[in-house]
């Protein structure tokens, strides 16, 4: 039996990396690695919203902080792979190549795709937070203590 | 009472396009573009964010420039837009012990795992007009600090948990209310007293807030914790069965640590406020947490005494900007028929009144 866990994991994982992608990104990488195969959409783009939740005290009841933008859109490769995307904000067009690149990622163009726009787009993304990081570390204050004249 | 008159449809039209002209202002400034106002104006575009209850910075910066900079107006445009959104769905509540934190400080603890992280604040300051500003606006790099690595940025309430100092805020899974569906009813749990916190008018909840410091629902906060910084939104994609990331909201966060008497059940101990605000919107969020430890006090056992911060009735049905400029402002529109029976009954008045002086004085 195939383990189902592990056929989610990394569909979430690369899903996610997509949907955080900065605008125009996806579809630059995608049409750099591979021309775009033909498609069907099951489900146009459109745009929506989804009603951010957070909890009480940070652990506690859930409550309603608000909405934000939402682009979805779903497809189906002439091969038969389904491909979904759900990202933040209000673009299309990179909805469209997020759900191309999910479903190619369950085709044999995975591995290519891998290398060539979810890794590169972890790595960006991962920098982009370790520049903001270096910066705020930077404004981390260094207590000291000091030395006092009675004794 | 309003009643349809016809006419005046050329002067409304001829207004708009004077309108569209005074926005524009003089023509030999450069205009504004909407991406300006996003990365120049962010503390704006967050507050419109923030009560108009929709992330989208590129939506608030475009109803900032429609809105000729009046920010109530700009939320006023985000409310409507919002209201055209099909809605997909709702998240996984976010997990701020996630957060990636741009800023985090705490006024109760010095040393602190993770540290106290200024970020990019207005605080030491010395509030001088910086002219260089009008000058250029050139700005040197930030400075980096290498070297560290990622510590895990652990909620400052969990140290006072493990001491039973504090109240906990025990995992619950209860669907919230929404008050976009359903309108706002009394009594309102907590849930959807956020909720409207979260989206209610900045400068009525500081005033709320301010008053509970005062002295009105004293109840002596402390920031037990303030951090601002990018949170995950996961959500359950229905097609697929599992939830994913859609991509990251800046949000602020502001936890206080209250005092607390101890009631007949409880023994002394901290008790809690929370602000949970889009955007990089500090005092807003210190203001809420402020705000929803006042409306706390039934929960805790504590006395109503008559503070308006402690009315959640009054909060609730007056924090909402939106709602209470539409009631405000409707009273400038025409109300001639209105008006008219008011003048006639003033007339009338005036009228028995003077009859009855006259037939006083004959007497």
């Amino acid at each position: 039996m195939k383990d189902t866990v592990d056929e989610i994991n990394p569909r979430k994982a690369w899903m996610s990396v997509l949907a955080k992608a900065s605008e125009g990104r996806v579809a630059q990488l995608l049409d750099a690695a591979i021309a775009r195969p033909e498609f069907a959409w099951l489900r146009a783009p459109e745009i929506g919203s989804t009603m951010v939740r957070a909890r009480a005290g940070a652990t506690g009841a859930p409550f309603n902080l608000g909405e934000v933008t939402i682009t979805r859109c779903a497809l189906t490769l002439d091969t038969g792979e389904v491909g979904h995307a759900y990202i933040k904000g209000r673009n299309k067009v990179d909805a469209q190549a997020a759900a191309l690149v999910d479903a190619l990622m369950q085709t044999d163009k995975a591995e290519v795709l891998r290398a060539q726009v979810i890794d590169p787009l972890e790595a960006e993304q991962a920098a982009a937070k370790a520049a903001r990081a270096a910066k705020a570390a930077a404004t981390k204050v260094d207590f000291f203590t000091m030395v006092r004249g009675e004794d | 009472m309003y009643v349809a008159v016809k006419g005046g449809e050329r002067a409304i039209e001829n207004a708009h396009a004077w309108l569209a002209e005074e926005r524009r202002g003089d023509t030999d400034i450069a205009e504004l573009s909407v991406a300006q106002i996003r990365e120049q104006l962010s503390l704006a575009v967050n507050r419109v964010m923030a009560e108009g209850s929709l992330y989208d910075p590129d939506l608030a910066a475009l109803a900032i420039k429609q809105a000729r900079g009046d920010l109530i107006e700009a939320i006023f445009l985000i409310r409507a837009y919002r209201t055209t959104l099909p809605r997909f769905g709702a998240s996984e509540p976010v997990d701020t012990g996630k957060m990636t934190c741009d800023r985090r400080i705490s006024a109760t603890f010095k040393d602190l795992p993770g540290g106290q992280v200024l970020g990019p604040t207005f605080d030491y300051t010395h509030r001088l007009l910086d002219f260089k500003l009008a000058a250029d606006g050139e700005v040197p790099q930030a400075p980096t600090r290498s070297g560290i690595t990622a510590e895990d940025v652990p909620h400052v309430s969990e140290f006072l948990n493990r001491e039973g100092l504090i109240e906990g805020a025990p995992h619950d899974d209860t669907p919230p209310p929404d008050l976009t569906r359903e309108p706002l009813e009394m009594p309102a749990d907590r849930a959807l007293r956020l909720q409207a916190l979260t989206r209610a008018d900045e400068g009525f909840t500081l005033g709320l807030a301010y008053s509970t410091q005062r002295g009105y629902a004293r109840n002596h906060a402390f920031v037990g914790e303030l951090r601002i910084g990018a949170v995950p939104v996961e959500m359950e994609i229905p097609e697929l069965g599992f939830a994913i990331e859609v991509g990251e909201v800046t949000v602020t966060e502001c936890e206080t640590v209250n005092q607390f008497k101890g009631s007949k059940t409880e023994p002394p101990q901290f008790t809690r406020g929370y602000g949970l605000v889009f955007g990089q919107t500090e005092r807003k969020a210190i203001s809420m947490a402020l705000v929803d430890r006042a409306l706390r006090w039934e929960e805790l056992g504590e006395d109503f005494v008559g503070a308006p911060a402690q009315d959640a009735e009054f909060v609730l049905y007056h924090a909402d900007n939106i709602q209470a400029t539409g009631f405000l402002e409707h009273i400038k529109l025409p109300h001639y028929v209105d008006f008219q029976s008011e003048l006639e009954l003033v007339r009338k008045l005036r009228r028995e009144a003077e009859t009855g002086h006259v037939q006083e004085a004959a007497e």
